[in-house]
Formats: structure tokens, sequence, C-alpha cells
């Protein structure tokens, strides 16, 4: 985000500072309580899987835990055959998805930021058609089911998502800023456009990769809707979809009698696997959020 | 791309024709450099982008498995017919149209007045924290947000129900009356897009040239007053441009919200249910491939129309908003 240093109140009276100070204290309290709004899911759902079992089944949800206790991470943690098989296959997709279609998105971005490259104009509209026209679901599910045969191959969690246009024009942007001077001088000591790619047009776009990376990260980190309409096969099931047939089918976890004798705890277990879902996406957010804003603002404004 | 015409012969050469197009043998060879480098671009959007818009025509066939797309028969509009017969054509219409609107009104009222806060607070070091409390949902995927809205609204242990007994009222079956889901998915999508929302209004604030507020500030213009007379009307440009892009997609519902929350339950489509998660249940669950098609098709091609009307009032507006 571009910054700017504040306004300076150019008004010395006393009266206006001490009225600006005190609107000030409510512009915090607002945006504190809003804030803090935001995050009462994230702490009830946290304090819920941290919670004991049977206060739990017996006095409800509350917002602090009842009766601290880390069993249900435990129980997880203790049988994790489909949570860990559902983790490697999101961890492979989320890493094969993003380095893939980030290098395929900036092939594509960076003949379109080349006012020498003759098609263009025509390729630019090819990119760009996609944003304004989409065939919708059932095209979509009959060409990869029918005609790809993806059905329940991992491929299918990865290739649809590889080119959004969205990211290819965010791209295309930034690279057209790109100092093109540097370019000749390259080709002047005999580099191909190959070599320049790499060698200069790549490292010199850092940023711009960082942000369209993390895009790519937390889009294949968070899907759900290509497990949805074509994985059936439960050693394919990446985490958001095991998520998801958990919460469909809530008593799976009763009737998958791994421990013994041990109480199952269904209530705060189900919690535990969302924290543990949505934990390392979070945690990439706020490590890297400033790249998310710079991208969004560049992004969000114009392509 | 107009190209002088030098040629006299007008006798057809295929390497006139290339030449025409890529220039000479340098400029050749780097178009056809540029142009390998696009290409996997250019193979992935022709089969995952381009192939199934082909395929909307079977909204016009009788599609069969065994036969295929190409090898299905034409019905005309039978499928169409079939669609808007049933109940279900008004509903989802209905829904997803007043559901996108709550969406669009909600989300921009708020996310203004939370912008124009951010920026009075803009140098404060919490300002930081702000943004990050109300950015970080927009990275949770619906169905983790599922599951934080079943932690407050199940029946027996859902916390709202907790309160409700605590004042002494009756307890509410969330999962059983769809005339609250309207309200519930109203919140859910404006705690989702808030953070997003704001952070690009308080773009649109930050640009504003400082000196105009000076300005204002040495002629005696109070906070409130500069809000409504400068940042207001500075942004109505960007507002109405969002506003309206985000009317061009009021045909297309976000599907996961629609699908995960309400559970998919029945009882409650009287009020979630929107084209996407018709077409999906048609689709997948029901089997019923050409009511899906229909229904698809449908919102494609209306969903295309006001994409391009919300951008000629755009460009109209301001061609630098503009899409295309």
């Amino acid at each position: 985000m571009t910054v700017r240093t504040g306004r300076q109140p150019t008004l010395q009276n006393k009266r206006y500072r001490a009225q600006t100070a005190l609107s000030t204290i409510a512009v915090h309290a607002i945006l504190a309580l809003i804030g803090l709004t935001c995050l009462i899911p994230l702490i009830l759902v946290v304090s819920i899987s941290l919670s004991d079992e049977l206060r739990l089944a017996k006095e409800g949800y509350q917002l602090l835990p009842v009766g601290f206790t880390t069993f249900a991470y435990e129980y997880i943690l203790q049988a994790p055959g489909q949570i860990l098989r559902a983790y490697g296959v999101t961890a492979f997709v989320t890493i094969v998805g993003a380095v893939t279609g980030l290098l395929i998105c900036s092939l594509l971005a960076w003949p379109l930021a080349r006012k020498d490259f003759r098609l263009r104009g025509p390729l630019s509209f090819y990119v760009f058609f996609t944003l304004l026209f989409n065939g919708g679901m059932v095209p979509f599910y009959i060409l990869v089911t029918r005609y790809l045969g993806l059905k329940d191959n991992i491929l299918v969690l990865i290739l649809p998502y590889l080119v959004p246009a969205w990211y290819v024009l965010i791209i295309r942007t930034s690279f057209a800023q790109l100092p093109m001077e540097l370019l000749d001088a390259a080709r002047i000591d005999g580099a191909g456009e190959w070599r320049i790619f790499f060698q200069i047009v790549m490292p010199l776009s850092k940023p711009v990769l960082a942000t369209i990376g993390l895009f790519f990260v937390l889009r294949y980190w968070n899907d759900w809707f290509l497990a949805l309409l074509f994985i059936d096969d439960s050693l394919l099931y990446p985490l958001q979809y095991l998520l998801y047939i958990l919460m469909a089918n809530i008593n799976i976890m009763a009737a998958n009698p791994q421990t013994t004798g041990m109480p199952i705890p269904t209530l705060s277990a189900r919690m535990a696997m969302a924290v543990l879902a949505f934990g390392p996406a979070l945690f990439t957010f706020l490590l890297l959020q400033k790249y998310f804003v710079r991208g969004i603002t560049i992004g969000g404004l114009k392509g | 791309m107009s190209e002088p015409r030098q040629t006299k012969q007008s006798s057809f050469a295929p390497e006139r024709v290339i030449r025409r197009i890529f220039g000479n043998q340098r400029e050749f060879r780097t178009n056809l450099s540029l142009l390998s480098m696009a290409l996997p671009g250019i193979a992935l959007l022709f089969i995952f982008a381009y192939l199934p818009m082909l395929g909307i025509l079977i909204a016009f066939k009788d599609y069969r498995f065994n036969l295929g797309i190409l090898g299905s028969e034409w019905i005309g509009f039978q499928n169409f017919r079939f669609l808007f017969g049933t109940d279900a054509a008004f509903r989802i219409t209905r829904n997803t149209l007043l559901m996108n609107t709550l969406f669009i009104s909600t989300t921009t009222v708020c996310a203004l007045i939370v912008a124009i806060l951010l920026n009075e607070v803009y140098r404060s070091r919490m300002s930081k924290y702000y943004q990050t409390m109300l950015f970080f949902p927009y990275f949770i995927s619906w169905v983790i947000v599922s599951y934080f809205v079943f932690a407050f609204l199940n029946g027996q242990t859902g916390l709202i129900n907790q309160w409700i007994d605590a004042l002494g009222i009756k307890r509410i079956a969330w999962y059983r009356s769809a005339a609250y889901w309207p309200v519930i998915l109203v919140l859910a999508n404006l705690w989702n897009g808030i953070g997003f929302s704001s952070i690009i209004y308080l773009a649109g604030i930050l640009g504003i040239s400082p000196e105009l507020f000076e300005a204002a500030q040495i002629d005696g213009a109070g906070k409130l007053k500069q809000i409504r007379y400068i940042t207001l009307p500075m942004l109505y440009p960007m507002i109405i441009i969002l506003a309206l892009l985000a009317i061009g997609r009021i045909f297309h519902a976000d599907f996961g919200l629609f699908f995960f929350l309400p559970r998919d339950n029945p009882l409650l489509y009287s009020t979630t249910d929107v084209i996407d998660t018709f077409v999906y249940r048609s689709l997948v669950e029901l089997g019923e491939i050409s009511m899906a098609a229909a229904a698809g098709f449908y919102q494609s091609f209306i969903g295309f129309l006001l994409v391009v009307a919300a951008n000629w009032v755009v460009r109209r507006f301001n061609e630098d908003y503009a899409l295309y």
C-alpha cells in the first residue's frame, strides 16, 4: 500500500486538539471492537477444541474452554491415519500447484507485457475473455470426468487452477513496468529470450511473484471445490474436503472405533480438526500479510 | 496491428504470411520464443476455460453419457421448458439476486465506514492490528466457516442457544428455520469480506490529495464535515464502479457460502438455495444433467450480458476503471 505521511493538524488551538484526541480514542475503541468481533468465531472454535468432552455435552459450547484439556488434539494425533493422509495430499497439491502455476502464469504474462510481441492483442483478449464468460459447472464436470478421465486422479486437484486470468493480468501489469532497456543490454550480450526471462525478468519481479505465489498457496490450500466434484477415493481427500465429509457425517468419528475404551471426543475433536486445518493458512497469512495487501491494491483496482 | 502493405504480388506464399505477422528473421525468432513461453498457459486455458464454453451447448441437447456431448441428440429448448416449469427456477433466481443485493449493499456500507475509521488512525501502530483482525477471515475457507457457524448455531450445544437459555427465552432450531438464514448468511459474508473491501477503499482514501483536507481544516471544517464533503465525494466514482462490477456478477452466487453453511439442508432451501447450489445438486447428487445444464446456461448467459452491460456503464463513467 502506498504510504503517505498523515495530515498534520495545522490548527494549534487547544480545544481543537482536545476534541481530536477524544475522537481518536473513540475511533480506536470502535475499530478494536469490530476487530475483536471478527475474532470471536476463531476464539470459540479454539476454546471448544481445548474443552473437556463431557462438560461440553452437558454445558454446551462456551467462549472460554471448559475444563481445559488437549485431549482432542492428542486423540487426533494418536490415530492420525486419514488426517495425516489428507494433510499430505493438500501439501503436495499446494506446493506443486503454486510452483507450476506461478511459472506458467509468468511465462504467459511476459509476452503480454512485451510491446514487440506481435500476437499481444489477440492473446490478451484470449486470456481476458475467460474472466467475462465461463461455461459453468456442468460442461466442466463432463469434460473432466468423461473426456479427460481425471476423476479420482490427483492431477485434477491441480490442473484446473493453474492459469487464473486475474493472476496473469496482475503479473503482466508488473512486468510491463520493468525497464526494458535492460533487455537490450542483455540482448547485445547475446542472451536469448528464455535466458532473459529467467535471469533478468523473474529475479527483478520478486515482489509480484511473492504476492501471486501466496494467492496460489492459499487457493490450493483452501480448495474443496475440485474434490467435491471429482474425488471419491478417500485416499485422495484433501484436508478441506475431509473436513466437509466429517461435518456432513457428524458421527463418522464415533463410527471409526480405532481406539479402545477411551471416550471418543466428537464435539471437541471436530473443532480441533478445523483448527489443524486453518492453522497453517492463518499462520502463512499473518506472516506475509503485506504481500496480500499489495496484491489486492494492485489487482483490486486495475488488473 | 495494421502493417504497411508492401506486398506487390498477391500470390499466396506461406512464408510471406508468416513474415507479415512476425516481421524479419530476428523479430521472427523473438516472437517464436515468446509464443513458446505462452504455450503451456494457452493450452491450459483452452482445455479448462474454452472447451467448457463450447460445452454449454449441452443445454440444448438430451445428454447421454455414452453418446457424449457431440453425439447426444439436439432437443431445442426442451430442457429450459423443463427447468422453468418447476418452482425451483423462481426460487433460485430470487434467492441469488436478493442475497447478492444484500451482500453488495451491506459490504459496501460497512467497508466504507471501516475504511474511513482506519484512515483516521492510519499512522498509529494499532492500525496494522485492526487491519489484520478484519482481514484474516478472507483467508478462511467456507468449509471451516461452516464449523464456526455450527459452533454458534447447533441446536443442543451451540453458543447462541446457551445465551438464549441464559436469557430464559425458548431455544431456536436454527438449522430448521429458513427465515433466519438470510441474516446469518449476510453476517457470514460480511465477516468474510469486510477486510478485503475496506482495504480497497482505504487505498482509495489514501490516494486523495492531502491538500484538500488541509484547506478544509484551515477553513474550520471538522472531521465529520471533511468526511461528508471531501472523503465521500472523492470516493463516489470508486464506490459506484465497484458496485457496478459486483452487479455484473450478481447472477453468480458464492457456492461455498450457500452450500456449506446451511449444510445442504432441504428445510432451508426456501431461503438458501441459489443457482449454483441448484446446479451442483442436480448434476452430482440427483444426476439430472439436463436440468443442471439448462440452469447453468441460464446463469452463464445472463451473467455474461450483465457483465458486459455493467462494464459498458463503467466505461461511460470512467474508462480507467473498466474491465476492458
